[in-house]
């Protein structure tokens, strides 16, 4: 592993990362960078995130001993980091907590922000209206017919969700319409990012805000197992609650560190978000990373049950992380993802989000082969808000009076 | 840092510099409405009074590009447009015409193509320039150096809300020209030319004696004529690429296209 700082002043993890936008963008990218310099090294700006962390968002959340599950696998004891009982259900909270704080510094009393799945986007609404400021989520339109109750929530506190119609209506062109907003309303809008994508600093400032998942889970293993784990993982997607959570341990060279993509239905590009199985560098958004793409240099389309996991690219820090064998990256597909939301709602009256069930899934895999081992699952998110899915892929529940 | 090139793209503003003439800059995204009409579009648009070509390379996911040219980027993907079908219209193009061509496009699909394969071919297929939208100055030295050696150009947006030390950046990559962005904001048709684009010719002139070219929101014949007051080259694009897309289905698509050019340019003729 190398020492090397990143990342540097530019943006780079190693060769990835960086701020590759178009000249407008990048004025309010180093209006940003330099903001967000500041506040982090202003005390009176982490003491108030820290409060709002505490005592609106419900942290610290446990790292809970999952010992039914442990014992049934006969294998590793699997603990879990259970974000999903944060405010709104999901890990997202913490950094729209940071980003509000950021934004309100800055002067910007419009905030836009995409999503996907809806809960970055609620997340987003929630905070907006918790400080009182114009809130515009753009949510592709195939994923508001996929997420109709989070686009309820959104509006019901107060947030406008604007349908996106281009591209592949998901995700990726939901971020290409905030871009696109943003670059027209610098001067009173702040883009609300909600993954440690995109151009620097967004997954620097991301990390930042998220490593109170992974320093939290550090010293609740010290003090409740008594030492650190064997292995942690986590679910990628744009990678922020696994960045969060890894972050903290990257040091441990004894902790291993696993990221788990979506396998989506089949190998085949359009069927899965596996970047680093199926894709090779290029840029999307503003970063350099492992992307999915056509041999053309198209982005490709992407699958997976589960709207968090499916996007074309990974955040640049996993990428480095990737390259310095410091974290493992496997996949797990659909099917395996929600039979271990099942298993987990059954064994520890869990619902996982499907995101987090795919972080859930390897741990399945894998732990009954090692019996001597700790680990720690991040539960980025809790299972409310794919109610819907679940249904449809478990009839038999549905139907059974 | 020499302020005219050897290029097609050289040869033009050193042309237009003596005669005291401002070049039309027409944009078209290749491949639209389908890779079989980009060559005769470009003719037309050359018949029509455009004296440079920006041939923009279609991309899935067009971060800086308003509803217009997204629309065609996706219609001509849809219809197969590729970086190396572009490069063999250019060829075609070349048989035809000495239009100064430059490539306009994303970043990715030259990663994928290979930077110093896509500099080699595309000098052989006769390109003058390079226009990467997303590669900001600070990562450019490399790109610049490669596309260079082949002998293109490079050319570098600079905007108005650019610092004083990013547009030394692009004064000191460019060559060909600068391409100011009028305003902040995608790519589109506006009413009027932005206030802001007055100031950042002039801040702009002060760093580089290279031409300097407007574009972004330009799309009427008095907008044209406005712009050629300051600049020495005018831009536009999303108001020629909505003009192909309506006519996209007539028989007489080139020859109202030529029409169209001509209407745009006719402030630059009159002196």
């Amino acid at each position: 592993m190398s020492s090397a700082v990143v990342p540097d002043a530019l943006g780079h993890f190693g060769p990835y990362g960086g701020r590759y936008v178009p000249e407008v963008l990048m004025s309010p990218l180093e209006e940003l960078e330099q903001a967000y310099g500041e506040a982090r090294r202003d005390p009176a700006f982490r003491n108030e995130l820290q409060s709002l962390l505490h005592h609106y968002a419900g942290r610290p959340t446990p790292l809970y001993f999952a010992s039914r599950l442990s014992e049934s696998l006969k294998g590793a004891r699997i603990w879990l980091k259970r974000e999903d009982l944060l405010h709104t259900g999901a890990h997202k909270i913490n950094n729209c907590l940071g980003q509000i704080l950021l934004a309100r510094r800055m002067g910007k009393r419009r905030i836009i922000a995409e999503t996907g799945a809806g809960q970055h986007g609620v997340a987003t609404a929630t905070v907006c209206a918790l400080f009182g400021m114009e809130c515009v989520v753009y949510m592709g339109e195939e994923d508001m017919r996929r997420q109709r109750l989070n686009v309820f929530r959104m509006r019901l506190l107060g947030a406008n969700v604007t349908a996106v119609r281009t591209g592949s209506r998901t995700l990726k062109d939901a971020i290409s319409e905030a871009m696109r907003d943003w670059v027209t309303n610098i001067a009173t809008t702040h883009y609300l990012l909600g993954s440690a994508l995109g151009a620097h600093p967004y997954p620097l400032m991301v990390r930042d805000f998220h490593k109170v998942i992974g320093e939290e889970a550090r010293a609740q293993a010290l003090e409740q197992i008594g030492r650190l784990p064997d292995v942690v993982l986590a679910c990628v997607g744009g990678g922020s609650n696994a960045i969060g959570i890894f972050y903290p341990f990257v040091p441990d060279s004894g902790v291993r560190l696993i990221g788990v993509e979506a396998g989506g239905r089949s190998h085949k590009l359009g069927d899965h978000a596996a970047r680093f199985s199926g894709g090779s560098p290029g840029v999307l958004h503003g970063a350099f990373s492992y992307l999915l793409q056509d041999e053309a240099g198209q982005v490709g389309l992407t699958h997976s049950v589960s709207a968090g996991l499916d996007y074309a690219l990974i955040g640049p820090e996993h990428a480095w992380l990737h390259d310095q064998s410091r974290a493992e990256y496997v996949s797990i597909g659909d099917a395996d993802a929600l039979a271990a939301a099942r298993t987990l709602a059954r064994m520890e009256g869990v619902i996982p989000a499907l995101e987090s069930s795919h972080a859930v899934a390897e741990a399945i895999r894998r732990a009954p082969a090692e019996p001597e081992a700790v680990y720690i699952v991040n539960v980025s998110g809790r299972g409310d808000k794919d109610m819907d899915i679940y249904r449809e892929n478990m009839p038999e529940l549905d139907d059974a009076d | 840092m020499p302020t005219e090139t050897t290029t097609r793209i050289g040869g033009l503003f050193s042309k237009c510099g003596a005669s005291g003439r401002k070049a039309f800059i027409a944009y078209l995204t290749a491949g639209h409405p389908t890779p079989a009409h980009t060559a005769s579009l470009v003719l037309a648009l050359e018949r029509g009074g455009a004296d440079l070509i920006e041939l923009g390379v279609p991309f899935s996911d067009p971060i800086a590009d308003g509803p217009v040219i997204q629309a065609a980027s996706e219609r001509a993907l849809r219809n197969g447009a590729t970086l190396a079908g572009l490069l063999d219209t250019v060829v075609e193009i070349r048989r035809r015409s000495q239009i100064p061509i430059l490539l306009f496009s994303y970043l990715n699909p030259l990663l994928k193509y290979g930077f110093d394969k896509v500099a080699r071919d595309a000098a052989a297929a006769g390109i003058d320039g390079v226009l990467l939208t997303d590669l900001p100055v600070e990562e450019a030295k490399d790109p610049v150096a490669r596309l260079r050696g082949q002998g293109l150009d490079t050319v570098f947006l600079a905007a108005p809300t650019s610092s004083e030390r990013r547009l030394r950046l692009v004064a000191e990559h460019s060559a060909g020209f600068v391409y100011l962005v009028s305003r902040t904001g995608v790519t589109g048709e506006r009413q009027s030319l932005s206030q802001a684009a007055a100031p950042l010719t002039q801040r702009m002139r002060e760093l580089t004696r290279l031409p300097l070219a407007i574009g972004f929101g330009i799309g009427a014949p008095d907008q044209v004529g406005e712009a050629a007051k300051i600049a020495d080259g005018i831009v536009v694009g999303s108001a020629i690429v909505h003009f192909i897309e309506t006519h996209a289905a007539s028989d007489e698509l080139d020859r109202k296209l030529e029409e169209f050019t001509r209407h745009l340019t006719a402030p630059l003729r009159v002196t």
